[in-house]
């Protein structure tokens, strides 16, 4: 059995979804982190899988800049998550819902 | 060839500023007073000095050849769009800069004094040198795009500036009201930038003017009036006026510089940028002129009730800028600009005479606390009058020359309607200066000396040196612009007609008419000034200017804030404080509040309540719209484009 393109970008498709859909879902603000990291993760192995089955190295470029947006972004949102849970002895995103109109 | 090495150095002009405010931001506590201040103050002068030497290499070239771009880098690119981050060297940004550091560095100077012992002290010089980089930028952008990065910056260091003692709620308060109704503004230039890129596919200046004449009328009107729409957000003209008398919360300096002398003006400077739309449209020019000419009369009448020192001028700043409006609403772009470079000598001294008084009477704002302040202050008194007889339009002096000039081209446009507004406007202008005069200077002194514990006082060398500086300014700087010479000496008219030169001048009907107008003019300005003094002479009338008395009827019937709309969408309202009841003694009356209330508690159910169940809070809430955006986005995709 050969491995097409097709398998990565159908595998890419379902982990982006089953994070997309754990966000929503779910009430803990790690676990909805973590949801988010998979589904950028998805997304990276679109970008591969496409810099494979086009022959162009720009996909494989664009992950590395993932990477290093994703790492930003997980420090200041886990800094935020410890800031939260100082606070209010919880991590529940339903419960912070200060901001509203 | 050596003048074009020059003019490539231009951007030395922004960056100087620039330099002292990350230095400031970084060291400024280690610099510490008085250093921060002298540091901010020689970089700013060495702007000016910058912008001297490309003044005299720009004049050497001939007339014609006077447009220098100079493009630092690309700044960004997206398909066959480009922008480049450059600056244009042409008479008008010539003229803008010269004035801007030039003013720049005098308050720079006087704030030294007057931010003594402020335990933010480099903090303040710091703002003060990020707003003078990015108002050099917008007058120097060579596209729309780096006009609206100095645009959005100049925005930015007024808020700062205006909430710069944030101890105080009302000064926080006028922050977030300045920035908030800016924004407004900057929501037209945003769309006549959209709207010129769709239809030009540019947005450089050069490639706008060549490209101007292939558009249709109608779209020429809607660039032309959404880019009016920021300049009146900027300019703080009507109905976007209120920010700017709020705004007076900030420091004097900043009042002087950001909304006085330049900040403010760059809303007329946009409507002179972009003249080729205004030009190439057949009705964007009224609308200007008439918004012009009715904030200018309006905003008079406002200032004749104000008793706050700062609150008067604030008021007259808008009106002024009513009257440049009203210039370029007729196509004298020229005169327009003049006003403009007198407005900011005479104005940036009456707002720093102003700051001398409340910091030689220890904060004291209120001009019915003054009074007699000539015998103190000598200085500050002998200025402050100069200022006085400038913008009451006194031969010589300086606002005379422009503003007759402003109303003779409106005559001369057959435009009488405005003439006969600008004059009754002039009037009033006259009037209320005079009053301002007598109410701090002249009449018996009222302050209370016990309540600051010592004599008022002169201010130090760095704050009265500036005032000299300006007051000479503002006495000579009429001899830039002379009509009725043979032939006419007006440099500053030749001067930018290079970069006017698709516009057609406004010529005088006749050489006895336009010394009849200016007579009639100068008449207007005594009257002002005679009935000023003759109800002021021994200061408090007993009308309206006593504490806990309403103002006589007619007063209180003026136009004044009352002709604005109660009914303004809720973050101008609520959000920002008191903005509907700005009139003295008006807003406390039980039947107006309960009246705004009701008013607001519709408009906002009608309004907001439908929007508002949209921002739950709910982190999860936010998401699912996200997703359901992007599906929605993706079936479009999929079904109208077939990916």
């Amino acid at each position: 059995m050969e491995i097409t393109p097709a398998y990565y970008l159908t595998l890419a498709a379902l982990l982006f979804t089953i994070g997309a859909v754990g966000l929503l879902v779910r009430r803990n603000t790690l676990v909805m982190f973590m949801c988010v990291e998979l589904m950028l993760n998805a997304v990276n192995l679109t970008f591969v899988s496409f810099a494979r089955a086009l022959d162009d190295i720009g996909g494989q470029v664009i992950v590395f800049f993932t990477l290093v947006v994703a790492a930003a972004e997980v420090a200041v949102g886990l800094a935020i998550i410890v800031a939260i849970f100082r606070r209010r002895q919880g991590v529940t995103a339903d419960d912070v819902n200060l901001l509203k109109g | 060839m050596e003048s074009r090495d020059l003019l490539d150095l231009i951007w030395l002009v922004p960056a100087l500023p620039a330099l002292g405010a990350v230095v400031l931001l970084v060291f400024g506590k280690r610099i510490g007073e008085p250093a921060a201040g002298w540091v901010a103050t020689a970089l700013m002068g060495s702007s000016f000095v910058m912008s001297f030497l490309s003044f005299l290499s720009l004049s050497n070239l001939p007339a014609e050849e006077r447009g220098h771009v100079r493009d630092l880098f690309t700044w960004f690119e997206s398909g066959g769009f480009s922008v480049k981050f450059g600056f244009l060297v042409d008479p008008l940004s010539m003229t803008m800069i010269l004035f801007v550091t030039g003013v720049g560095t005098l308050i720079h100077l006087y704030s030294m004094g007057y931010m003594h012992g402020d335990p933010r002290f480099s903090r303040f010089f710091a703002y003060m040198n990020l707003f003078a980089a990015s108002m050099l930028m917008l007058v120097l952008g060579s596209s729309f795009v780096v006009t609206f990065l100095g645009w959005e910056g100049v925005a930015l260091c007024s808020y700062l500036l205006v909430s710069f003692w944030f101890e105080r709620n009302s000064a926080a308060v006028a922050g977030k009201k300045a920035f908030v109704t800016n924004r407004v503004g900057d929501f037209g230039f945003l769309l006549a930038m959209f709207l010129m890129f769709q239809r030009l596919g540019t947005l450089d200046y050069s490639g706008i003017e060549h490209g101007v004449g292939e558009i249709a009328g109608g779209t020429a009107t809607a660039i032309a009036l959404l880019l009016f729409v920021g300049a009146v957000g900027k300019s703080a003209q009507m109905p976007l006026h209120i920010w700017l008398p709020d705004a007076m919360e900030g420091p004097t300096p900043v009042s002087a510089l950001i909304h006085a002398a330049t900040m403010v003006t760059a809303g007329v400077f946009l409507v002179c940028r972009a003249h080729p739309f205004f030009e190439a449209s057949s009705s964007a020019g009224s609308v200007v002129a008439w918004v012009g000419a009715g904030t200018a009369l309006f905003a008079a009448t406002v200032a004749l009730v104000q008793n706050d020192i700062k609150r008067v001028l604030a008021y007259s700043t808008v009106s002024q800028l009513g009257y440049m409006f009203l210039a370029v609403g007729v196509g004298a772009y020229q005169a327009a600009i003049f006003h403009m470079v007198t407005h900011a000598f005479f104005k940036a001294l009456l707002f720093l005479g102003s700051g001398s008084v409340i910091h030689g009477l220890g904060d004291e704002q209120d001009m019915r606390r003054m009074g007699g302040l000539k015998k103190y202050m000598p200085i500050t008194a002998a200025t402050f009058v100069v200022g006085w007889l400038a913008i009451a339009g006194i031969v010589p002096f300086a606002g005379f020359w422009s503003k007759d000039e402003i109303l003779a081209k409106a005559w001369f446009e057959g435009q009488y309607g405005l003439w006969v507004v600008g004059a009754v406007g002039a009037l009033l202008t006259a009037f209320y200066m005079t009053r301002q005069v007598w109410l701090v200077f002249y009449s018996p002194a009222r302050f209370d000396e016990s309540a600051h514990g010592h004599e008022p006082h002169e201010s130090p060398w760095t704050m009265t040196t500036p005032l000299v500086a300006l007051a000479v300014l503002s006495a000579v700087a009429g001899l830039l612009n002379l009509p009725f010479t043979d032939p006419p000496l007006e440099f500053l008219t030749e001067w930018l007609h290079p970069v006017f030169h698709g516009v057609d001048e406004i010529h005088a009907d006749s050489f006895s008419l336009g010394l009849a107008l200016s007579t009639v003019a100068l008449v207007i300005g005594v009257c002002g000034i005679l009935l000023g003094r003759a109800v002021y002479r021994n200061g408090l009338t007993p009308y309206g200017d006593r504490p806990g008395r309403r103002p006589p009827r007619p007063v209180r019937r003026c136009p004044g804030e009352r002709l604005l709309p109660r009914r303004r969408p809720r973050p101008f309202r609520e959000r920002t404080g008191y903005v509907g009841c700005d009139l003295p003694r008006r807003g406390s009356r039980p039947a107006d509040d309960r009246r705004c209330r009701q008013r607001s508690g519709a408009t906002r159910q009608g309004g907001g309540g439908g929007i508002r169940r949209l921002q739950s809070g709910l982190m999860r809430s936010y998401a699912a719209w996200i997703a359901v955006g992007t599906v929605a986005l993706l079936a479009y995709f999929v079904v109208r484009v077939g990916l």
